[in-house]
């Protein structure tokens, strides 16, 4: 075991699966000498050399489309988007082929890539620097999303996600790429997608949260404790496929739901959630499924951030309202 | 040649006249006579099954389908020079490629017929589905050529595309990327002149299409697509080009699309007849005729019996198509992922329990 952060821990996933897989191969914007401008890659390069981790020009559709050109000759390419609000160009790429590929070519080629993007806010940045678009990605058919949360999950997420067949649209939450340290192991372990884990039991409330939410709502939870409130702690990890089945079984035991997210309220991953409620637990309710998501707006700029992403404050008030119902 | 036909010089690369007389003699590719015979005959077998299925269509037997009519040659040779170990990332105008690499017309007829599987191209591994949307696919030939560099195989990308999409940025990223990755594709603009309606000229300000090439650092040039030995030769430089690890290559096919875009347009709403009538004269199939013709390769007698040979082949393969099993529901969702979610499983689940509800729907 070694103390690693998230950037720690998926550089090693990757550095572990270059060494495992000759067919690997990472490339996007900076991702070669400098290591990306969040250092994700860092030393990649040098220890694998110019041809598996290199350099792309700027250009997110040439880099998500000659990676699904890798994929249908054998190739098993992991791309990085510079951040989540760049992916836009590239975006056709993945809802006109990426995704599609297998099914028009009727399981002929395959997309078997990993698109990471750093995504979320909250680290005073420029506009498109700070959104949560998960809810995009995770509404076309033939995509896997996924979201870490800790330095641990972002390794065997991104293990997983790698080795799977299909295409992997990997958002890593940037506001928390090294404020979380734990001990990883630093052999190849992978945790499976689509599931999701509890990480606190609980029997008043489940709370649903995945990325850097988590840690605000265990924050929140430290409140709802000395408030005598039991909270049970979801951790989605991968967005789609979703884990039906943890929602149910959760809140056929505890009767109440909040979901806390960064993405925006309508049509938003909570509103998915709370579907599967009401279809799976809905005569275990006692109180109406609830969604603590960002507003429906632009994340504002620095100085208005603060009253975007929601506190641990904000994340208990809400708890405690779906309690008092 | 690229020098020679330096695109900004906006010459064309030409090597018969519209009779078929060879006006070139110099840069005419050295192919053996039978082989120029069977090019002929291909663009033939394409030109019969092109025609046929726009008169399936117009029987309600078949969607709607864009036909080839007219650019036949662009193709042949193309699939002519590649070999089973090379790639084709084709847009949907390349009848005369897919077959000679061995498609099947039963698998053209299934997916212009409204089948998936159509775009399986059962024993032909190395071509892509088509791409509808357009220049889109441009990005995935310059991956597969990133891919044969890598493993340092003896291969190349034989990328397809129309005028139209010379518009869109991922041509530009595809020539772009291409071009700092030195990676064997070939990217052949089909310039049938329009665009559904709308005509070249509105495309671009560039004197012509190949010209693109220059910006991007790789060789460009500007071919007559209805003259088969010229794009033959042309092709065959481009691929020598990619084969010695230079990098990529733009070829411009100056050809003119006969039919309409696909069969729900109406050409004479943007064209006239009397511009129809002046590409009529340079058809790619009259010219090599005339070249056969006047090399006693071939004749009117010999063209008929082969007519009537290919009608009967291309009708044994739409039966095939006519006859193809009823599309099931499992073909909706089986080939989404590898590994199929929960979540879609119970929605085939679900769906199946309803039509098991109903006695008439079994």
């Amino acid at each position: 075991m070694k103390v690693m952060n998230m950037v720690q821990s998926i550089n090693n996933a990757i550095d572990i699966k270059l060494a495992d897989d000759p067919n690997l191969v990472v490339y996007g914007e900076d991702v070669g000498v400098e290591g990306g401008v969040f250092r994700v890659t860092q030393d990649l390069q040098k220890k694998h050399g110019e041809k598996r981790v290199f350099d792309s020009p700027l250009a997110e559709s040439a880099i998500i489309g000659s990676a699904l050109g890798m994929c249908i000759a054998g190739l098993r390419p992991v791309v990085e988007i510079q951040f989540s609000g760049f992916v836009y160009p590239g975006f056709n790429q993945i809802l006109s082929h990426v995704s599609r590929m297998r099914n028009r070519s009727r399981g002929k080629y395959g997309a078997q890539m990993v698109i990471r993007m750093p995504y979320g806010g909250g680290i005073k940045a420029l506009e498109h620097h700070s959104e949560s678009p998960e809810a995009l990605f995770s509404h076309i058919p033939g995509l896997k999303v996924v979201i870490p949360s800790t330095p641990y999950d972002a390794k065997g997420l991104l293990i997983s996600s790698i080795e799977s067949d299909d295409p992997v649209v990997y958002m890593e939450p940037k506001r928390i790429y090294r404020a979380i340290k734990q001990e990883v192991p630093e052999e190849k372990f992978s945790i499976p997608l689509g599931k999701g884990k509890i990480l606190s039991e609980g029997s008043d409330i489940t709370v649903v949260s995945y990325g850097a939410m988590v840690r605000d709502v265990q924050r929140a939870m430290i409140t709802a404790k000395e408030a005598g409130i039991s909270v049970e702690l979801i951790d989605l990890r991968t967005i789609y496929p979703i884990d039906r089945e943890i929602i149910k079984q959760s809140v056929k035991k505890t009767g109440r739901i909040l979901i806390v997210t960064e993405a925006p309220t309508s049509f938003g991953p909570g509103a998915e959630l709370i579907a599967i409620v009401t279809e799976e637990a809905f005569l275990s309710l006692e109180a109406p499924p609830t969604r603590l998501s960002g507003f429906d707006t632009i994340p504002p700029l620095p100085k208005g951030e603060h009253f975007y992403f929601h506190t641990p404050e904000r994340i208990f008030y809400e708890i405690k309202k779906v309690i008092d119902y | 040649m690229f020098k020679t036909y330096d695109p900004l010089k906006d010459k064309m690369f030409q090597v018969m006249d519209d009779n078929g007389k060879v006006i070139n003699p110099g840069v005419k590719p050295d192919i053996p006579d039978e082989e120029v015979l069977e090019a002929y005959k291909l663009m033939q077998f394409a030109r019969t099954a092109d025609l046929m299925t726009i008169s399936f269509q117009r029987q309600g037997r078949m969607y709607t389908y864009p036909p080839n009519f007219g650019q036949e040659a662009i193709s042949a040779a193309a699939g002519k020079i590649m070999r089973k170990q090379d790639w084709m990332v084709p847009a949907f105008r390349e009848m005369s490629a897919w077959i000679s690499q061995g498609v099947k017309l039963r698998d053209i007829f299934l997916y212009w017929g409204g089948y998936e599987d159509g775009s399986l191209f059962s024993g032909v591994p190395h071509l892509l589905p088509l791409s509808i949307p357009m220049a889109s696919q441009l990005p995935h030939a310059v991956g597969i050529g990133y891919a044969i560099d890598y493993r340092e195989e003896d291969s190349v990308v034989f990328a397809f595309t129309g005028d139209g999409a010379t518009s869109e940025g991922d041509f530009h990223e595809s020539l772009n990327v291409a071009g700092v990755w030195k990676v064997p594709v070939i990217f052949i603009i089909q310039n049938n002149q329009y665009a559904i309606s709308v005509p070249v000229r509105k495309q671009t300000a560039s004197k012509n299409l190949a010209v693109k090439a220059v910006a991007y650092g790789i060789p460009g040039i500007k071919v007559d697509g209805n003259d088969y030995f010229a794009m033959y030769a042309a092709i065959s430089e481009a691929f020598a080009y990619c084969r010695s690890g230079k990098g990529p290559v733009l070829i411009e096919a100056l050809t003119y699309r006969r039919g309409a875009h696909t069969t729900s347009d109406d050409p004479t709403l943007y064209r006239t007849e009397e511009e129809e009538k002046k590409w009529a004269e340079k058809d790619p199939i009259k010219r090599l005729k005339g070249y056969l013709v006047s090399k006693k390769l071939w004749k009117d007698a010999d063209e008929k019996t082969l007519l009537e040979q290919y009608k009967k082949e291309v009708e044994k393969e739409f039966d095939i198509y006519e006859n193809y099993p009823p599309y099931k529901i499992e073909d909706v969702f089986k080939f989404h992922y590898k590994d199929m979610p929960e979540d879609l499983k119970k929605q085939q689940i679900e769906y199946e329990k309803f039509v098991n509800s109903r006695e008439d729907w079994k």
